[in-house]
């Protein structure tokens, strides 16, 4: 492991300890209340998980292309955080529309793009744990489709209206409001970037011992 | 050169499936199982549920297209006969190609069966007055599953699971062809049938359709490697 990753694992666990307290002490919204609070969690997470498909597809197109396998880890480390942050994304969403919109589920044009890329981001771990030999560039394949698959799933859904909160909010929340959101958004991606390298370096070592294994039998 | 090749590919399978007629009647009398399914689970008192057409007719067009990618790819998998076909001294997009339409016309002979039992079991009289446009959203839409379809059902040719694995990959990459496909099918139901609603579902297909066969033909070379 490279040096700086136990003092980022201490860093990042210090800061995921603070957020509640974080959270706890920033204002309060004024029309949503509690509620609110909700949204310090669930956009870092939606956000990690557009990162995270973002980098599948971009090292899927990269291994497809090359055949270098680094690129392939590296893909596969980032559909499963992707199916990881997806997770937290589509829990945390619903939650927050219960209050805010009085409904559980909409099918608006980014609640329906999230569950659909993280089904394919699903199907994607599927198919490398069951699709036997081979499945790496199946899988790769799959990653740029869904990928490709995202625009027409946004054109296909913004036919109908949307009412999810528009990316201007963000910029405009009061500073003692944007402060703690950055503070979670800093802290999810420093967890996003740990969790990649060590996912990464999992499967490195698991190929070298299968190099190491082969060469063994010979 | 190509063309050649594509042609030479679709007029095997046709010819195998004229002799044979296994997929293209398994397929079409799954496809009408489905729909009978659909209108004893749907169909109260003699009443179809408003708008439901459009929806049954894409979901019974996208399990038969499953059923008949999964067969078309298993025939040549059985007798080792698409190592024969990549091994051929041809471009290999012309295979995918070939492949391709052999999928789409299979697909247009079960719904010119499936779109009038819809219209009968479903009171949608209404889908067979604009036959043109109807034959246009079909036809789109067949041909954006068929193009993910065949390259992901190619793909999964030597995948342990091939069955489970090609819907499960399909469907979620599927989704905008389903919307538009039964959106715009459903505007065909609309006592006034606007056109320009029509026109934009039928363009999202016609795009769909490049953007995925374009992205098909290059990964087919890139995952048919090995």
């Amino acid at each position: 492991m490279p040096k700086w990753f136990m003092p980022a694992c201490i860093v990042c666990a210090v800061m995921f300890a603070a957020t509640p307290i974080v959270i706890a002490n920033a204002p309060f919204e004024s029309t949503m209340g509690l509620v609110f609070k909700i949204f310090f969690y669930h956009m870092p997470s939606a956000w990690m998980f557009l990162l995270s498909g973002v980098l599948c597809g971009i090292a899927s197109v990269r291994y497809l292309a090359s055949g270098d396998a680094r690129h392939d880890r590296t893909a596969w480390a980032a559909a499963e955080l992707a199916v990881v942050f997806g997770l937290l994304t589509l829990v945390t969403g619903p939650l927050w529309a219960r209050k805010a919109w009085g409904t559980w589920w909409v099918w608006d044009v980014r609640v329906t793009s999230s569950l659909v890329s993280w089904m394919v981001a699903v199907a994607y771990l599927i198919l490398r744990r069951y699709g036997g030999p081979g499945s790496d560039k199946l899988a790769a394949g799959l990653a740029l489709f869904g990928a490709a698959n995202v625009p027409f799933i946004y054109i296909s859904v913004n036919y109908w209206r949307t009412i999810h909160p528009a990316t201007s909010v963000v910029p405009t929340l009061p500073v003692d409001m944007g402060l703690p959101l950055w503070f979670c958004v800093v802290a999810f991606l420093l967890l996003f970037i740990l969790l990649l390298k060590l996912r990464v370096r999992l499967e490195e070592q698991r190929s070298r011992l299968d190099t190491i294994y082969l060469s063994a039998n010979h | 050169m190509f063309a050649r090749a594509v042609w030479l590919i679709l007029r095997k399978d046709l010819t195998v499936e004229v002799r044979s007629g296994e997929i293209a009647y398994t397929t079409l009398f799954f496809a009408v199982s489905c729909i009978l399914m659909f209108a004893f689970a749907l169909v109260r008192d003699g009443r179809a549920p408003e708008d439901g057409a459009a929806g049954l007719l894409w979901i019974a067009i996208a399990f038969a297209g499953t059923l008949a990618l999964g067969r078309t790819f298993e025939r040549e998998r059985q007798s080792e006969t698409l190592r024969a076909l990549l091994m051929a001294p041809t471009a290999r997009p012309a295979v995918y190609v070939g492949k391709l339409l052999g999928i789409v016309a299979l697909l247009i002979a079960v719904e010119i069966v499936l779109v009038p039992l819809v219209a009968i079991l479903f009171e949608a009289r209404a889908l067979l007055e604009r036959p043109l446009w109807l034959a246009g959203i079909l036809f789109a839409g067949t041909t954006g599953f068929a193009a993910v379809g065949t390259l992901f059902a190619a793909m999964l040719i030597r995948a342990r699971s091939r069955d489970v694995l090609l819907p499960v990959l399909l469907y979620p990459v599927i989704v905008p062809v389903m919307i538009a496909g039964v959106r715009g099918t459903a505007a065909l139901l609309q006592p006034d049938v606007d056109t320009a609603v029509l026109g934009f579902w039928l363009a999202l297909l016609t795009t769909f359709d490049v953007v995925f066969v374009t992205l098909a033909l290059w990964t087919f070379e890139a995952v048919m490697t090995d």
